[in-house]
């Protein structure tokens, strides 16, 4: 089954107008001594019943949201989906598309995808915002290649409190450009100020903090910038776009660059993708960001469209001195964010942010109940924060328990930063309910009491 | 513009989804978060759910796809997307997986991965491969920074230059500056292949790599290829394979056989998972031996009958995703070898390879195909006759292909062959639509003889005309948002 339609006679009366006996005619191009002789040694061919059944059993062998009350978080987050924006993305005639290099046969994607900009720009505060990247560590790479292009420094500038993912992403991208990479640690739960000041110097491209941070925790956001603009320094802000509808804007304190996942925006886990990268910048970047992006413009007759436009900086056109080599990037599930921006509206986007704010919170104080559980941070916190276990119950041992009682813990934050050893990262989103809140409570509270 | 904008279509007050109420106490938020941190206003729409569900069909209405007809895009494979796999990708047990759960939980998920891999590094006849690269640009960054890493390793650190056909996609240029090396570019030779002898003058010990899509982007199979793949590796470089155009090779012959290094395959075109408007795609990695150890972390590993994730590759150049690649995308693909096995996929090499020779045997009377043997899946034509004797543009065919019902074919590319038509029908296309297409085209040869005009004003059955983008880039209009501020205020 391969999906191709012609019959025996269809092919021979193919064959007949081209002018060859038989299809392997039309092969002859290649060497004999490189042709397979023999079928690929892939598995047997199953018909659609079969491979779905297949399937279906290779997916129950994974415990998923079906079986588990998500309290895990660190970078992707089971926020509450409606049931329009899956509809919406199913429509064929947006999935099956390509690129809209057509804008007259395109303007519904593309439409679609400038109202996606549009909405990034309303969350963020920026002047403009990409048609996507492929997810929010690939857009922070590629903000920082950005800030070195458009600085001519060659150093980047990193809270350590960023998601270590996403610096890892970033250290892979400049290693191989041959860029440098400075972290600032952080002891507490916040990027120190006087750190970034003292580590800043002439040859920093830009510095990049996350905010909410990898902790969970807010950051001085925009006294960073000014440090950094200081120094001459481009700012960058990593940031979680349910927040935004209730956190001020970084484009209100003038970051270069705001960068993110999308995911949280009505799109599934699906074990980390594929996802969405935001990348918005001020204008003055217009001629370096990198990928698509959709403006208006007007046919012979005055109509107006939308069209791929700044196109000058793309790969196809400019090859080796194009500003990025994106090419396809996350249409659908731009579109898909578009859905969710729209259907949840001003007042739904501030009630899911609210829920996840009072929720995180009352199971912070919960939890922070149980005798030997502490909260080592004080700072301002979104949907994420972080409890200290006692010592005789390491996070990862937390977990195992956790999942026995149907409940995905939090992060262990041990695997990714030494001083965070025994220490957890829950995420709380306005899909629990206070019930599930209390049952999280109740197990660990046992957990504490049966493993001590 | 037929239809509003969702800002235009907002109504004060009005509400989309209805959430529960927060269940838990409340505090105030400005004691939460802090009231300096709170932001004043949000300048979000408000719809009703129905209103949000007519306007983005509307939209979806006004896009063409595969769904809607033929989609004859070189170089993108528009073949069909399998139903079935939408439904696939939507169980449970796939979508709603949290990358950071426990290994053991998640075993299904790595073990098609593990799978998937190791069919692709059969169909590659390569040693190993990794489906974290998001797309094929992705891809290839991934595989030059693996050559970069693999030449550091052994000392050579002075091979700065790629070497790159004049004929490749734009991707493979912008990817190895990306990567910080040279690019060179190499002639192809009248023949519409890369110029072997031109290539040999080019390589010493500066060079990392020669890139070269195979087939390539005229449509021909690049016959010299092991020869071409020998005087590389005399030199000490790597040969990288833009696998944009297997679809022309499922089961017929084998990059690593050719004495390729490393490739990408674009999962959204050869395997069919949807490209959704320019993305998401997967732009799999394969690789030999020598570059395995490069692979990006992690890797998805079987010991005993456990899969695990391995972080512990002290070559390797680390992570390119924020976590293991596109899932649903190689969930679709999985499923669609599942579906064809290895009968199927040579099938589909066949028949993509069968249609487009009878598409270019119906045009080459009505347009000059500049290199004179079969193709492969894809047959590039050259509007330059047209262009000399009636003033009529690749362009202009292109865009009264719209007025007959069809996506136009990829255009002026590649560079090298003047007035460029890229016509691929792909493999699940029926006779009768071929041949439809073809009458279209010949149509519009008749035309562009007897009345170019109508080409050159075309198209004639679309929304709006062709777009201005110079005027679209004085009054730059990307953010509805600020631009209708601009407006207000002057």
């Amino acid at each position: 089954m391969s999906f191709a339609p012609h019959t025996e006679q269809d092919i021979r009366s193919m064959l007949a107008t081209i002018g060859v006996e038989q299809v392997e005619d039309l092969f002859k191009d290649i060497p004999e001594d490189i042709r397979l002789t023999h079928p690929l040694n892939v598995p047997e061919a199953l018909d659609e019943l079969s491979v779905r059944r297949h399937m279906l059993e290779l997916s129950k062998k994974n415990l998923s949201l079906d079986n588990l009350v998500c309290f895990l978080g660190a970078g992707i987050y089971d926020h509450f989906s409606p049931s329009v924006v899956d509809a919406m993305v199913s429509r064929g005639e947006f999935l099956t598309a390509y690129t809209p290099y057509q804008p007259e046969l395109s303007q519904g994607m593309l439409q679609a995808l400038y109202e996606y900009q549009s909405l990034i720009c309303g969350l963020t505060g920026m002047d403009m915002s990409n048609a996507s990247m492929y997810d929010g560590s690939t857009a922070m790479a590629e903000a920082a290649l950005t800030a070195i292009a458009a600085t001519g420094r060659h150093t980047v500038l990193v809270s350590s409190l960023v998601h270590p993912n996403y610096r890892h992403v970033m250290r892979t991208y400049l290693n191989s450009a041959g860029y440098n990479l400075l972290e600032v640690s952080s002891s507490s739960g916040v990027t120190d100020l006087d750190e970034i000041e003292n580590q800043l110097n002439q040859d920093c491209a830009c510095f990049i903090v996350q905010s909410p941070n990898f902790l969970g925790q807010l950051e001085y956001t925009q006294q960073a910038t000014e440090l950094a603009h200081k120094k001459g320094a481009l700012m960058i802000v990593v940031v979680d776009p349910i927040s935004l509808a209730l956190l001020k804007p970084p484009g209100e304190y003038a970051v270069d660059f705001v960068v993110g996942e999308g995911q949280s925006l009505g799109i599934s886990m699906s074990l980390g993708g594929p996802l969405l990268g935001i990348f918005a910048c001020k204008m003055e970047h217009q001629r370096r960001f990198p990928g698509r992006i959709v403006g208006v413009a007007q046919d012979n007759n005055g109509r107006l469209g939308y069209t791929m436009t700044l196109r000058t900086r793309e790969q196809d056109i400019r090859r080796e001195k194009a500003t990025s080599n994106i090419c396809t990037n996350e249409s659908l599930l731009a579109v898909a964010a578009a859905v969710y921006m729209t259907a949840m509206g001003k007042h739904g986007l501030r009630q899911v942010a609210e829920s996840c704010v009072q929720k995180s919170h009352y199971a912070a104080e919960r939890l922070s109940e149980l005798p030997g559980v502490k909260l080592p941070l004080k700072g301002r916190y979104f949907k994420e924060f972080v409890i200290r276990l006692p010592e005789y119950i390491p996070p990862q041992r937390l977990n195992e328990i956790l999942i026995h009682d149907g409940i995905l813990g939090g992060y262990d934050l041990g695997r990714s930063y030494l001083e965070w050893k025994g220490c957890m990262l829950l995420c709380v989103t306005e899909k629990r309910s206070k019930t599930d809140i209390d049952n999280l409570v109740a197990s660990v509270k046992m957990a504490l009491e049966n493993e001590r | 513009m037929k239809e509003k904008t969702v800002f235009e279509l907002s109504v004060a007050g009005r509400k989309g989804v209805t959430l529960s109420d927060c269940d838990v106490p409340s505090k105030p938020l400005e004691d939460l978060l802090g009231e300096e941190n709170l932001r004043d206003s949000l300048p979000m729409p408000e719809l009703s759910e129905m209103d949000t569900v007519r306007h983005f069909t509307a939209l979806s209405r006004n896009n063409y796809s595969i769904d809607n007809g033929f989609y004859p895009l070189g170089s993108c494979t528009m073949k069909y997307n399998p139903k079935m796999n939408e439904a696939i990708a939507k169980m449970p047990g796939f979508a709603g997986l949290h990358p950071l759960q426990f290994e053991e939980t998640i075993q299904g998920a790595l073990e098609l991965i593990e799978h998937l891999e190791r069919i692709l590094t059969e169909i590659a006849g390569m040693y190993a491969c990794s489906v974290q690269p998001a797309a094929g640009a992705h891809g290839e960054l991934l595989g030059l920074m693996m050559i970069h890493a693999y030449h550091k390793s052994r000392g050579d650190d002075q091979r700065e230059w790629v070497l790159i056909p004049d004929s490749a996609h734009g991707t493979n240029p912008a990817s190895a500056a990306r990567c910080g090396f040279k690019v060179k570019s190499v002639p192809t030779n009248s023949e519409g292949l890369t110029d072997v002898q031109a290539l040999k003058r080019m390589l010493n010990d500066t060079v990392a790599a020669f890139m070269l899509t195979n087939p390539n982007t005229t449509g021909l199979f690049e016959k010299d290829i092991c020869t071409i793949c020998d005087v590389v590796h005399q030199s000490g470089g790597l040969v990288y394979c833009d696998g944009a155009n297997m679809n022309a090779l499922l089961g017929i012959a084998r990059p690593g056989d050719m004495g390729f290094d490393v490739m990408h395959f674009n999962l959204h075109k050869t395997f069919s998972t949807p490209h959704g408007g320019g993305g998401p795609g997967c732009g799999a990695v394969a690789v030999t031996k020598k570059l395995e150890p490069f692979l990006p972390t992690p890797r998805i590993e079987r010991a005993r009958d456990q899969y695990r994730l391995n972080y512990d590759r002290p070559q390797s150049i680390g992570r390119i995703h924020s976590f293991y690649g596109a899932f649903l995308v190689a969930v679709r693909a999985y499923a669609y070898i599942r579906n064809l096995g290895a009968d199927g996929l040579r099938q589909v090499a066949e028949m993509a390879v069968l249609n487009a020779n009878y598409i270019r045997s119906k045009m080459k009377d009505a347009y000059e195909i500049p290199h004179d043997r079969f193709c492969m899946h894809e047959v590039v034509l050259s509007a330059s006759h047209q262009k000399k004797t009636c003033g009529v543009r690749a362009l202009d065919i292109s865009k009264r292909l719209m007025d007959y019902g069809y996506h136009p074919p990829t255009n002026y590319f590649p560079l090298i062959i003047p007035e460029a038509l890229m016509i691929e029908p792909t493999e699940t296309e029926n006779k009768e639509t071929l041949d439809a297409f073809c009458d279209a085209m010949l149509s519009i040869a008749k035309e562009a003889d007897e009345n170019p005009d109508i080409l050159i004003s075309a198209p004639h059955n679309t929304d709006i005309g062709r777009l201005n983008e110079t005027v679209a880039l004085k009054q730059l209009n990307v953010n509805w948002l600020t631009h209708h501020k601009e407006k207000k205020d002057a």
